[in-house]
């Protein structure tokens, strides 16, 4: 492994870090799509910056890329603000404009300037350790290393001196404004960061990469968890899994490193959204079909108690009666059987006296709908958790 | 057109996303047949475009994540798994690979005659569907339960409008390119939106919106060089959209203006006529005159304000001496009445 190999993995573990901050702060926030706007929309700020300096290494550039990114938030805002049209229909509308307006731009006026679309796009990793920065003639390493190293060490500054009015201007922003927080000052801070963030990761990574590493780490966080805290480390920890993973992969592939790290995170992503204990799509469906079944067991249980006669509580009949398939019958009936809520003699099915508490408690839940009623209940059965 | 539907239900940046993820649709067609056969690349396009729609449905339907999350996490990780593929391919020795990555963004002028073809084709069979289901689309689109309990199967009809909105998107791929699809989507749709109320005729504006925005953008960017035909396009349906946003006559930013400052204007004419009837009312004479003068400390009171009073006919002018005529005391009595009433 050689230096430039260890650069890169560097420097994409760094990008990582520094997305996955604003962008758990972005998913919380519902405004996911307002960082894939940023990153295409900044295109513009950095045509008018190279034409301003005519040097694509100016940190002018990063400032009016930045800027380009803030004026798309709040063009955004108007539009949504004037109540013509939705919010995501106004961040449709706004950054395809701003950037067709950056393309026209290079068409028509950089055509021989190392600046094409697909650079911006795309991003190229695998050259970033070749734009080294020198420092009175001394090589301290790759240009796009200090710049989101130094991007990161301000979003952490930032992180924890403002993280409490952050967490209380996400979750409540009624909260946050009465405690003389103002929404507006953090809400564009925060827009801010992840501009500056987009403009100095891109260079390194591309558009759809920052996109990527902003919400593909914090969605995946947010399945696993609800605390913000862990939510913020595991996003992190899967980025840099993801770049680093992403680099092997694409190493081995012969392919862009950028497009390898964002299959990694979306493999990443699939496995935890199939599999996460509490939300993943499994655990979901089996927690329906659970609740299936439990609802089934209340409605055979109601059942037997409106029915005194043998004949309407003869296993066979329950079947036809309640119409509900063998096997599912069975899984019922098994169920009630294994919690001795009832008994059955020569085919005849009633409730023992624990069947019958149950369900009457159950009726008083159903009727008056107090919580407190089944609170004892929810430790030896596993209806009525939700 | 399709992006009409697409507008009212909230799903405008379906079209970004689903531009995206139609990328390693493209790439996996063409690694299966490694031809560059536009009509297989197309239908790799719909298929991906389509498993990324219904990914994003279930992601918002079965975890807590938003659908912008959703939107974004899709768009982000097709496009970037497309952009594997697609350097995956450049490395493959096959004369072919060129040009797939014209996809990206969109050329209309190396359209061929076959591309055109298929493209009207596309556009016929989506307007007889529309015109078909018409009705289903309207009711589902406005009043989703209403629309099941009439027993309409509501999700077939869904998947229908899924469809044919992503196969417009990877159609119009071709032309404009990914990122600028989502405009070319939404533009006409909420510049339409803008004039009317009615879904028929915000269909046929859109569709109108369209048509112009792309005949102009091609004829611009033909009359000079070194301009791409799709961000012509998209900033001139850009255009429509600023000009609909400000001049529409209901919901534009200008008329709203307008009556935002007739309204001020009428409730300080009001609030004059009102201060004048105080006064006038504890004089027996209603039309006893009295000095301009003592209407001064009074906030709604202007000059012209008391022009427009007495050219309504409520107010006489002598001199610097006013009188209330007899129009304008039953005028100001009856507007204080309505205000008691309106606060009661």
């Amino acid at each position: 492994m050689g230096s430039a190999q260890i650069e890169i993995q560097l420097i994409a573990s760094l990008v990582a870090i520094a997305c996955a901050i604003p962008g758990t702060f972005l998913v919380l926030r519902k405004m996911a799509m307002i960082s894939d706007a940023i990153s295409h929309s900044i295109l513009p700020g950095i045509v008018i910056g190279f034409f301003i300096t005519q040097d694509l290494n100016s940190p002018l550039l990063i400032l009016l890329a930045a800027i380009t990114g803030i004026i798309t938030v709040i063009l955004v805002e108007y539009i949504q603000k004037t109540g013509l049209v939705k919010e995501d229909t106004a961040i449709g509308l706004v950054f395809p404009i701003l950037f067709s307006i950056g393309v026209i731009l290079i068409a028509k006026n950089a055509n021989d300037v190392h600046l094409d679309v697909d650079a911006v796009l795309l991003g190229e990793l695998a050259f970033a350790p070749f734009d080294r920065l020198l420092i009175s003639g001394v090589d301290v390493g790759p240009k796009s290393l200090w710049v989101i190293g130094s991007i990161l060490l301000i979003t952490i500054g930032l992180l924890f001196a403002f993280f409490k009015e952050l967490k209380i201007s996400t979750f409540d922003a009624g909260l946050a404004a009465s405690l003389g927080f103002s929404p507006a000052v953090i809400h564009y801070g925060l827009m801010t960061v992840s501009s500056i963030t987009t403009v100095g990761a891109f260079d390194a990574v591309g558009a759809i990469l920052v996109v990527a590493l902003m919400i593909a780490p914090a969605a995946t966080a947010y399945l696993l968890t609800t605390n913000l805290k862990r939510m913020l480390v595991y996003a992190i920890c899967f980025g840099v899994f993801s770049a680093i993973s992403g680099y092997w992969l694409a190493h081995w592939l012969d392919a862009s490193i950028a497009g390898s790290i964002t299959t990694m995170l979306g493999l990443l992503f699939l496995v935890i959204y199939l599999f996460a204990p509490n939300k993943g799509v499994i655990a979901v469906l089996y927690r329906e079909k659970q609740q299936r079944t439990e609802v089934s067991l209340l409605t055979f249980l109601l059942h037997l108690r409106n029915h005194i006669e043998e004949e309407e509580r003869h296993v066979n009949h329950l079947n036809e009666h309640i119409n509900w398939q063998k096997v599912r019958s069975k899984t019922v009936l098994e169920l009630a059987l294994k919690n001795n809520m009832i008994v059955i003699e020569n085919k005849i099915v009633s409730l023992t006296e624990k069947g019958e508490d149950f369900t009457s408690q159950a009726i008083d839940y159903i009727i008056t709908n107090e919580d407190s009623k089944i609170e004892h209940m929810k430790d030896d059965f596993f209806l009525f958790r939700g | 057109m399709l992006g009409s539907f697409a507008v009212l239900r909230k799903q405008s940046l379906l079209g970004d996303a689903i531009s995206h993820a139609a990328l390693p649709g493209i790439a996996i067609a063409f690694l299966i047949t490694g031809a560059k056969d536009s009509n297989v690349l197309l239908l790799g396009a719909l298929i991906s475009g389509l498993i990324g729609t219904f990914w994003i449905r279930g992601i918002i339907s079965k975890t807590h994540l938003k659908s912008d999350t959703a939107l974004g996490l899709i768009l982000s990780l097709f496009f970037g798994f497309g952009m594997l593929l697609l350097t995956f391919i450049q490395k493959q020795p096959n004369a072919n690979q060129a040009g797939l990555d014209k996809y990206l963004f969109g050329q209309a002028a190396t359209l061929v005659e076959s591309d055109v073809w298929l493209m009207a084709i596309v556009t016929g069979i989506c307007l007889i569907v529309l015109l078909l289901f018409w009705k289903e689309f309207k009711i589902l689109l406005f009043d989703a339960d209403y629309t099941k309990t009439l027993g309409f199967n509501t999700r077939f009809i869904d998947i229908l409008i899924t469809t044919f909105i992503v196969l417009a998107i990877v159609l119009g791929l071709q032309t404009v390119g990914v990122v600028l699809m989502s405009a070319m989507l939404l533009a006409p749709a909420a510049a339409a939106r803008q004039w009317t109320n009615n879904l028929g005729i915000m269909v046929l504006l859109a569709a109108t919106f369209g048509a112009f925005s792309g005949v102009f953008g091609t004829a611009i960017s033909a009359s000079q060089n070194n301009l791409s035909t799709g961000p012509v396009i998209v900033i001139v349906a850009g255009i429509f959209v600023l000009i609909s946003f400000i001049f529409s006559p209901n919901r534009g930013l200008l008329f709203k203006q307008i009556r935002f400052i007739k309204n001020r204007r009428d409730l300080q004419l009001h609030k004059t006529l009102s201060f004048m009837y105080h006064i006038a009312k504890t004089h027996e004479n209603i039309s006893h005159p009295h000095a301009i003068k003592i209407l001064n400390n009074f906030q709604g009171y202007t000059k012209g304000t008391l022009q427009k009073l007495v050219r309504k006919n409520y107010v006489n002018l002598n001199g610097s001496m006013w009188s209330l005529t007899e129009e304008g005391f039953k005028t100001a009595s009856n507007l204080y009445n309505q205000q008691t009433e309106n606060n009661g």
